[in-house]
């Protein structure tokens, strides 16, 4: 690619890229939120978003022609994959029919001979066995006859990664050309650490058969791990263009950021942890699916910091959506000495339990309204705050509502034109901020965080932590964070659970030894 | 300020306002244009327009809180109108006259819009997703249930009963005598060729404002959440169902008014068919405002009842005029299904 750049109505994201890649190589690609990769790669693929927003400047240039992709389709005959951030799959059809869909192996009957190719019948075995065979490639277990709306979300990614790497093996005809190029989207941002390792190797396989692989992650480590060369961009250009051997991952973050990050444990300065048990779960049964939770006991200590970690798919988010009623769940659940009925979502948020959801868009925002909406709804319906009364009748207080949003956005430092902006247009990492902005509007004496890291870069990473960290120092406020990243629990929890198969598998102080942690989240596993 | 800033600000006013409504806001006025020569009069030709805005506002004022709650637009209208046509007719059999016989028809219609509106919020909290379709034909068998009832329900004011028979409502009652004009002559301005309904248009304005301000309460902020994300809604403690029903008993009631102020103005009750095919005005009428299926506000159903009427009464008369034939009928039936269409070809982008 060369001399790229792009605006967005008079906003330059992108300004003069300029990279080259080999067959073969893997290039890791890291930058902030917002810093212009996913749209460098919507340039390279040819999405119709580029052209409708009014095109780009500069060239994209494969085995030295230049080409002008007019949509995906022409990326894809040119030998471009692309997983992509969010879920392209259909929910309903099985892992084989998502991995194989428009280019499922045909089989001639009678009727396709007279009505022509369009009622070829598809062949069942032939998909099944193509299926497999890209799971296999990727090496992970994975059901191809389950239905995608079934499967966690880790194997959701698996799946599109199937059907890039099942392309290989299309019938090639004179116009189309095998896949040589692999775009890698944060691919590893909703894995756990076992599936994301398994992915890797996977790319290391792909790029011996040389394949290129652009792979995008927050996970700096994996991409030191993985990439032959690493590029870092930062508001639209590129910082650095490095082989592997010249990065560390401080290194790397400090390039991404343009300051210095220091991931040791934050210290907390004044700590409220008492002895006094404040929340407790007996016996929690949840029914959501892909991450069941069978029989969940732990107790947690007024002013805690306590974190539920553990592999994907395990349980450990369905524990906070059980409590607060999302899905169905049975158990003992006791607050503050008091009993909560489960299965009523009102029930836990009057008796101030507050959740920030792992599912930012899905469950967490309004993306339609405003931030000042999504801050303050929560809190004026729950504790009937943001409310001002005019006779009989209680309005919202716009006036209210628009300064404790503004102190959040200050305080968390968002990245906003003006409160009144949607939700849907921030970035990731800011709609994060604006969820906990809104859990911490709800005034909670008890808080679920569940996954509050997800697909959010370094900077905007430590910032929720340090939020979290410093909420809980001023307020006392009883803290359970949700994470598949040890080392982010570790980093900021008194003490962490590791639940496996729906179980808690044990709760150790969090200054052991990550080994120790590996053990409850991987040992088990082998006995099974 | 040289061309392309400009440019760039029109082309942003354009945006925001809408092109197809800023199409139709300039045929309006090229209408009015021409109407001297085709031997329109432009005051009654405004008068007209107003008349009818009074007539229909109140009805398109019914598509809000559906919109709001997520429950599509309200083709289940009818329903609503069937509740103002028993109340309006158990006035007249009461015998009240007046501007409280107005009164009394709102009254006696309230149990009715609240009952109804409640069965037909229920089914819908059961075929999410698909509510617009369901609406449709409620609405329709509504009517047809109706048909039936109007021909069995005790009535006996021989005012409104077949005479031959002496059972059974006839097909159009007159509401002389009763709340014919009430509205439409309290505070009446007239001048000439020019009339201003005023009381009919205060009347929709504070109907309007009693929604405005509904729409700012504790509950009305839960009822838009509702419509933008429900499980959002669901996690923040707020009865999703709840919130539908009670935005389908308002439409309903919304409904209900809008049919009684719609006889008020128009002279006559119309049963049996009368309210087939009342949704689909209305429904048109907020579109072309500028409201989409899940945003929908105040100055959508004021702009979009204006620009619709008014294309309404004007077409036909200026193109009688000019061209000597009665199209009338064609182009209503082209504009307002036209309108429906186009909206929903572009159900997320709506103006605010």
């Amino acid at each position: 690619m060369k001399g790229i750049s792009k605006e967005f109505s008079g906003n330059k994201v992108l300004n003069d890229i300029n990279f080259k890649l080999y067959p073969g190589e893997i290039l890791g690609l890291v930058g902030e939120n917002g810093a212009g990769k996913s749209t460098l790669m919507k340039i390279l693929f040819g999405m119709d978003e580029i052209r409708d927003t009014g095109g780009y400047g500069g060239d994209v240039l494969i085995d030295g022609k230049k080409v002008n992709f007019a949509s995906s389709e022409d990326a894809i005959k040119e030998g471009i994959g692309m997983v992509h951030q969010e879920f392209s799959l259909i929910p309903d059809f099985t892992v084989a029919e998502n991995i194989l869909l428009n280019r499922e192996p045909e089989k001639y009957s009678v009727v396709s001979e007279i009505f022509g190719k369009r009622l070829n019948t598809l062949d069942a075995k032939e998909m099944q066995r193509r299926a497999l065979k890209a799971i296999e490639r990727l090496g992970v277990e994975l059901d191809a006859n389950k239905k995608i709306s079934t499967l966690p979300v880790g194997y959701k990614q698996f799946t599109e990664i199937a059907r890039e790497l099942s392309k290989e093996d299309d019938e090639r005809t004179a116009d189309t050309k095998g896949i040589r190029l692999l775009v890698l989207d944060e691919p590893t941002a909703v894995l756990s650490e076992h599936e994301a390792l398994a992915l890797l190797k996977a790319m290391k396989m792909l790029s011996e058969a040389g394949i290129a692989i652009i792979f995008i992650s927050h996970r700096l480590q994996e991409i030191i791990d993985v990439c032959d060369s690493i590029m870092v961009m930062r508001d639209g250009l590129i910082i650095k263009h490095v082989d592997k051997s010249e990065a560390d991952v401080q290194k790397i973050a400090s390039w991404m950021v343009g300051r210095s990050v220091k991931q040791d444990r934050i210290e907390r300065h004044v700590s409220h942890v008492s002895d006094d048990v404040v929340f407790k779960v007996s016996h929690l049964r949840v029914d959501m699916p892909g991450e069941m939770v069978k029989d969940v006991s732990f107790e947690v200590k007024k002013g805690e910091i306590f974190g539920l970690g553990g592999l994907a798919g395990q349980g450990k988010i369905g524990i906070p959506n059980g409590v607060m009623g999302l899905y169905l769940a049975k158990g003992d659940v006791e607050f503050d000495g008091k009993s909560i009925k489960l299965n009523n979502p009102s029930e836990p948020l009057n008796s101030k339990i507050a959740f920030v959801s792992e599912d930012r868009r899905g469950v967490g925002l309004l993306l339609d309204e405003s931030l000042e909406w999504n801050v303050s709804f929560g809190a004026m319906q729950v504790n009937n705050s943001f409310l001002k009364k005019i006779g009989p009748v209680k309005f919202r207080d716009n006036d209210a509502i628009r300064k404790v949003t503004e102190d959040y956005v200050e305080l968390l430092q968002i990245r906003c034109t003006s409160t009144k902006q949607k939700a849907r247009q921030l970035s990731g990492g800011n709609q994060q901020k604006i969820c906990l902005a809104k859990a911490f509007a709800l005034n909670p004496k008890l808080l679920f965080v569940s996954e509050p890291t997800r697909g959010i870069d370094v900077g905007a990473k430590a910032l929720v932590l340090d939020a979290l960290r410093k909420y809980n120092e001023e307020n006392g406020t009883t803290i359970i964070m949700i994470s598949s990243e040890l080392e982010e629990l570790r980093s900021i929890c008194d003490r962490i659970a590791i639940v496996h198969d729906g179980k808690i598998a044990g709760t150790l102080d969090a200054t052991r030894p990550s080994e120790d942690f590996g053990i409850l989240m991987l040992g088990e596993m082998k006995e099974a | 300020m040289d061309a392309t800033v400009l440019k760039e600000k029109s082309l942003h006013a354009v945006k925001s306002f809408g092109l197809p409504r800023l199409i139709i806001t300039l045929f309006l006025l090229l209408l009015f244009i021409i109407a001297p020569f085709a031997n329109v009069n432009i005051a009654s030709g405004i008068s007209d327009m107003l008349t009818r805005f009074g007539m229909n506002a109140v009805l398109v004022l019914a598509m809000v809180p559906m919109v709001h709650s997520g429950c599509g637009l309200n083709f289940g209208l009818p329903l609503g109108i069937i509740s103002g046509l028993l109340g309006a007719t158990l006035t007249l059999e009461f015998g009240y006259t007046g501007f409280s016989s107005l009164m009394m028809a709102i009254l006696f219609a309230t149990p009715f819009a609240i009952i109804l509106g409640a069965g037909y919020g229920a089914l819908l909290n059961r075929v999410k997703g698909g509510e617009m379709m369901i609406a449709t034909y409620v609405g329709f068998s509504s009517v047809a249930f109706m048909c039936i009832m109007w021909l069995l329900l005790p009535y006996d004011n021989p005012s409104m009963v077949w005479g031959y028979a002496g059972t059974g409502l006839r097909t159009t009652i007159s509401v002389e005598g009763a709340y014919l004009g009430v509205l439409d002559n309290f505070l009446r301005i007239q001048i000439g060729h020019f009339a201003v309904p005023t009381g009919t248009i205060l009347f929709f304005a504070f109907l309007a404002l009693l929604m405005w301000l509904f729409l700012r309460t504790k509950t009305g902020t839960a009822m838009t959440a509702v419509g933008s994300n429900p499980i959002f809604a669901t996690a923040s403690g707020v009865s999703v169902d709840r919130m539908r029903t009670l935005s389908v008993i308002l439409s309903t009631w919304l409904g209900a008014v809008g049919i009684i102020i719609y006889e008020q103005s128009f002279g006559f009750i119309q049963l049996y068919m009368g309210p087939f095919n009342m949704a689909m005005p209305a429904v048109s009428a907020i579109l072309l405002g500028g409201a989409s299926v899940n945003k929908a506000s105040i100055a959508n159903v004021v702009i979009g009842t204006l620009l619709f009427q008014g294309i309404l009464t004007m077409t036909p008369s200026v193109m009688n005029g000019l061209i000597q034939m009665d199209v009338s009928e064609v182009i209503r039936i082209i504009v307002s299904n036209g309108m429906i269409l186009y909206a929903l070809t572009r159900k997320q982008e709506a103006t605010r």
